[in-house]
């Protein structure tokens, strides 16, 4: 199950959010998009997965067209995204976030819930072991009645994690999921990523850390004003001049 | 041709008043992100005011014209000052239910102090209409329309030429910059809600003595209001101008060729419509999503 | 304590025409009841999805003039009546839902107000139909073939009370299914965060639908059973009095809990009865528009979630977390 991003812009106005951006990513394996601040990167985890139509170009998965579909049909094909901000339900606790998470695993409608019983009471029993497996990975199942809005902000990120995890995806994006994070907490981050990885996840990664990317990526992508300017594997894209210069001039912008 | 551009015409006098309800609400609902359900009320208030000047104050009708729009300004500065000021941090629902508390509250407020019974607004003008050419207009609808094009000129011009009009626009582009620039923020929000309320208030003394005053006169008032500032796009001004005129042709061409008992139900198909088809009205330009 | 408290209830509820001997009383308790369905179904878009919705007068209304309808003109049972009375008004609300699409917030309401307009401006206008300002006086009332003593005409409150109590119960039961259930977690996680939901694959759309679809079907039951006890209905029905206290009720009861809806409605159908000697509906409608307000700002959860709170915090003090 690969995807395919051909040729993908967007355009506000006269401002050019993405410019015909191109790339693939293979199933396995971690890919990190990095890129200057308002490099494009959000935004394509947004045209990917539904959130926002492109101006122009296509995105496939699995050799299907995607592109502009409604993000939950996006998701029910096992594409699911994380938040750039702490995106949790806030007024639910850590076990109902998750149990959300698993909607697309139910299978009561309307009529069931309504009139239904021994088959709606097992789909329930089954859903909440489930939710406390996925929360068991992330190692937050000892806080599954505590209200998702009380933990701390680590925490939060990860019920975050754990949210799409359940909705069993077959490539995972994560929108910065270490961002704001202690050090210790970024390296309990890094590994949990590799071992959804090697669960057989595959996983499109953006992030700031440099330290975080280049331990973890199996393949590394940079945008900068919304194009592709590099496409390798880490150590390589650490040495592309023009990376070196993309961030740099960022820098310069920013002195 | 007779009978069309006497409805043209009369659509045109009727919707510069829709004019102004629509850019105060645009103002409000468009600037401030305030749904405000009781913009009605203040048109009402506007009209019951210039009810009370003229019959019991006495005072002549050029004059209770400026005296209810200030009257307008002055509650709707009170209302922001004490109910949205606090709940600022609070979700555009919560604000929402607010202001369909204070809807209740005056409407009922008004019934409770003027009766249920429709009152009639003397005016200065003659009843005879002036007849120009193939088309007739009541002198006191002349007058109304003067007027609101006067109010729509005068609010452009607060707006686009004045240091309180720069400094509402900077406060609604970027608040943080107009911050630190020095604007009071909070100021320019009663001040803003202020205006918004007075228009609202001007039409209704405007609108008050061409029909009947009653305490649910604002509620088609408050839907038809929104209409406009949906057609004319959120917190444009001069789409809320130019909207308010379509909704009067609109409602005009409507009651003369198909039914005058559904004339109020064009406000409404107006709002459906384009909600369904355009909500970000019919003069924005293609906006970010998301 | 809660299972105490719902026995109580029950009893209480279910002996009621025994011991209120009052008839206007039992009136009182009888537009309670059917307030409370209609409050249940107002907190089902409000509470729990999120949407305020301020047209379910009209889904009212139009319950109330197609049980009317079909049981005046086309003379059919009274039952069958009620059951239509519930499918039409759900059909409207799928036909909102689906225009609705991606439209939250003001703009559903709008919508919903505007919707509503439409509705109450036929009702007055189509004469042909529904005899405009004049109302349809005349509803036959609701019988009940039973056996061995045939056709009893529920016209007395006493039985009328019974009937509105077991809707009152069945729709709290529906309201119950369909939160705890799958789709009440979906109808929460788009109230709470739609983006979120979207992305592990909740169809927002799909859900919002659902909901006004029962919903409108709640309201519409609620305005058959109202068309054949009043045995009268008129365009007044679709004032937006009925929509606002409607609100009120919700907000105040408490959104989003199953008993707040209910309790806001017993409260708000007798405190404005008790009050009718001393103060016209007027001065309780001015009132009802400063309780919103001041509820929103003192007690926003509404009544219901506040008083389960002091009640927790009475039987079992929580320590206070650091």
């Amino acid at each position: 199950m690969s995807l395919e991003v051909r040729d993908v812009s967007v355009r506000f106005g006269g401002v050019a959010a993405l410019a015909g951006v191109s790339f693939d990513v293979e199933p396995g394996g971690i890919t990190s998009l990095i890129g200057p601040n308002g490099a494009g990167k959000t935004t394509a985890f947004n045209v990917i997965t539904g959130f926002q139509p492109p101006t122009s170009g296509r995105v496939c998965w699995a050799g299907t067209p995607i592109t502009g579909r409604r993000p939950c049909r996006i998701a029910a094909l096992g594409l699911v995204r994380t938040f750039q901000k702490t995106s949790v339900f806030s007024t639910l606790t850590v076990g109902e976030n998750v149990l959300t998470g698993l909607h697309l695993r139910g299978r009561t409608g309307l009529l069931a819930a309504l009139l239904g019983r021994r088959r709606v009471s097992e789909e329930e029993r089954t859903l909440r072991e489930e939710a406390r497996a996925v929360l068991a990975t992330v190692g937050l199942d000892a806080r599954r009645d505590d209200l998702a809005g009380d933990l701390s902000f680590g925490e939060q990120r990860l019920v975050e994690l754990a949210v799409a995890l359940a909705a069993r995806p077959k490539l995972l994006l994560l929108d910065e999921p270490a961002s704001g994070m202690a050090l210790s907490e970024k390296a309990a981050v890094a590994t949990l990523v590799r071992r959804i990885c090697d669960g057989g996840v595959t996983v499109l990664l953006v992030e700031h850390d440099m330290r975080l990317v280049m331990g973890i990526s199996d393949r590394v992508l940079v945008l900068n004003h919304g194009r592709l300017i590099a496409d390798g594997a880490p150590a390589a894209v650490q040495r592309d001049p023009e990376v070196i210069r993309a961030y740099l001039g960022a820098v310069h912008a920013a002195a | 041709m007779e009978p069309l551009l006497q409805h043209l015409l009369n659509g045109l006098l009727l919707g510069s008043t829709y004019s102004l309800l629509g850019i105060g609400l645009t103002l409000i609902f468009g600037l401030m992100n305030v749904v405000n359900f009781a913009h009605g009320e203040f048109y009402t208030l506007g009209a019951y005011v210039t009810f009370a000047g003229l019959t019991v104050a006495s005072v002549s009708f050029v004059l209770a014209i400026p005296l209810t729009i200030l009257a307008g300004m002055a509650v709707g500065a009170a209302c922001e000052r004490l109910l949205l000021r606090p709940l600022r941090a609070a979700s555009i629902d919560t604000t929402m239910l607010v202001m369909i508390g204070l809807w209740i509250a005056l409407q009922n407020a008004e019934l409770l102090i003027w009766g249920g019974v429709a009152k009639s607004v003397p005016t200065p003008f003659s009843t005879q209409p002036v007849v120009v050419g193939p088309v007739s207009v009541a002198p006191l609808r002349l007058f109304v329309f003067a007027v609101s094009a006067l109010l729509i000129a005068a609010a452009h011009l607060v707006l686009a030429r004045t240091k309180l009009g720069k400094a509402m626009r900077a406060t609604f582009q970027d608040r943080e910059t107009a911050a630190l620039m020095g604007v009071s923020i909070e100021r320019i929000h009663t001040i803003t809600f202020a205006l918004g309320a007075g228009l609202a208030a001007a039409a209704g003394a405007l609108l008050g003595p061409v029909f009947l005053v009653y305490p649910s006169m604002g509620d088609l008032a408050a839907l038809k209001a929104f209409s406009v500032v949906i057609l004319g796009g959120l917190g444009n001004f001069a789409g809320a101008a130019v909207g308010g005129l379509l909704l009067g042709v609109a409602e005009e061409l409507g009651a003369g060729y198909v039914s005058s008992g559904y004339r109020d139900a064009i406000g409404f198909v107006i709002i459906v419509a384009m909600l369904l088809c355009r909500p970000s009205g019919l003069f924005a330009r293609a906006e970010r999503v998301g | 304590m809660k299972r105490v408290v719902g026995v109580v209830l029950v009893v209480v509820a279910g002996t009621a025409p025994f011991w209120v001997w009052n008839a206007y009383h039992l009136h009182t308790l009888i537009m309670a009841g059917i307030f409370s369905i209609l409050a249940m179904s107002l907190n089902l878009l409000l509470g729990y999805t999120g949407q305020l919705s301020l047209g379910h007068a009209a889904f009212f209304g139009i319950g109330a003039y197609t049980s009317a309808l079909l049981t005046l003109k086309l003379e059919w049972s009274p039952w069958v009546g009620l059951l239509v009375a519930i499918l039409l008004p759900a059909l409207a609300g799928f036909v909102i839902g689906r225009l609705a699409l991606k439209l939250r917030g003001a703009y559903f309401v709008l919508l919903t107000i505007s919707f509503a307009g439409v509705v109450s401006l036929v009702s007055v206008n189509w004469m042909a139909l529904t005899q405009g300002p004049l109302g349809l006086p005349g509803i036959p009332p609701v019988e009940l073939t039973l056996p061995g003593l045939g056709a009893v005409s529920l016209r007395s409150k006493g039985a009328y009370y019974y009937l509105v109590l077991g809707a009152v119960v069945l729709a709290y039961g529906v309201c119950r299914r369909l939160v705890h259930s799958r789709l009440g977690r979906a109808l929460v996680a788009l109230r709470e965060n739609e983006p979120l939901a979207e992305s592990v694959g909740v169809d927002g759309t799909h859900y919002l639908v659902l909901a006004t679809i029962v919903s409108a079907g709640m309201a519409g039951a609620g305005g058959g059973l109202y068309a054949h006890y009043t045995r009268f209905v008129s365009p007044e029905v679709f004032l937006f009095t009925y929509t606002v206290t409607m609100v009120i009720m919700v907000v105040a009861g408490g959104k989003g809990t199953l008993a707040g809806p209910v309790v806001g409605a017993v409260i708000f159908t007798v405190v404005p009865e008790a009050l009718r000697a001393f103060a016209s509906w007027q001065w309780q409608m001015l009132l009802y528009g400063i309780l919103l307000i001041a509820t929103l700002f003192f007690m926003p959860r509404g009544i219901v979630p506040e008083l389960a709170d002091g009640w927790a915090d009475h039987w079992r003090p929580r320590p206070r977390t650091p």
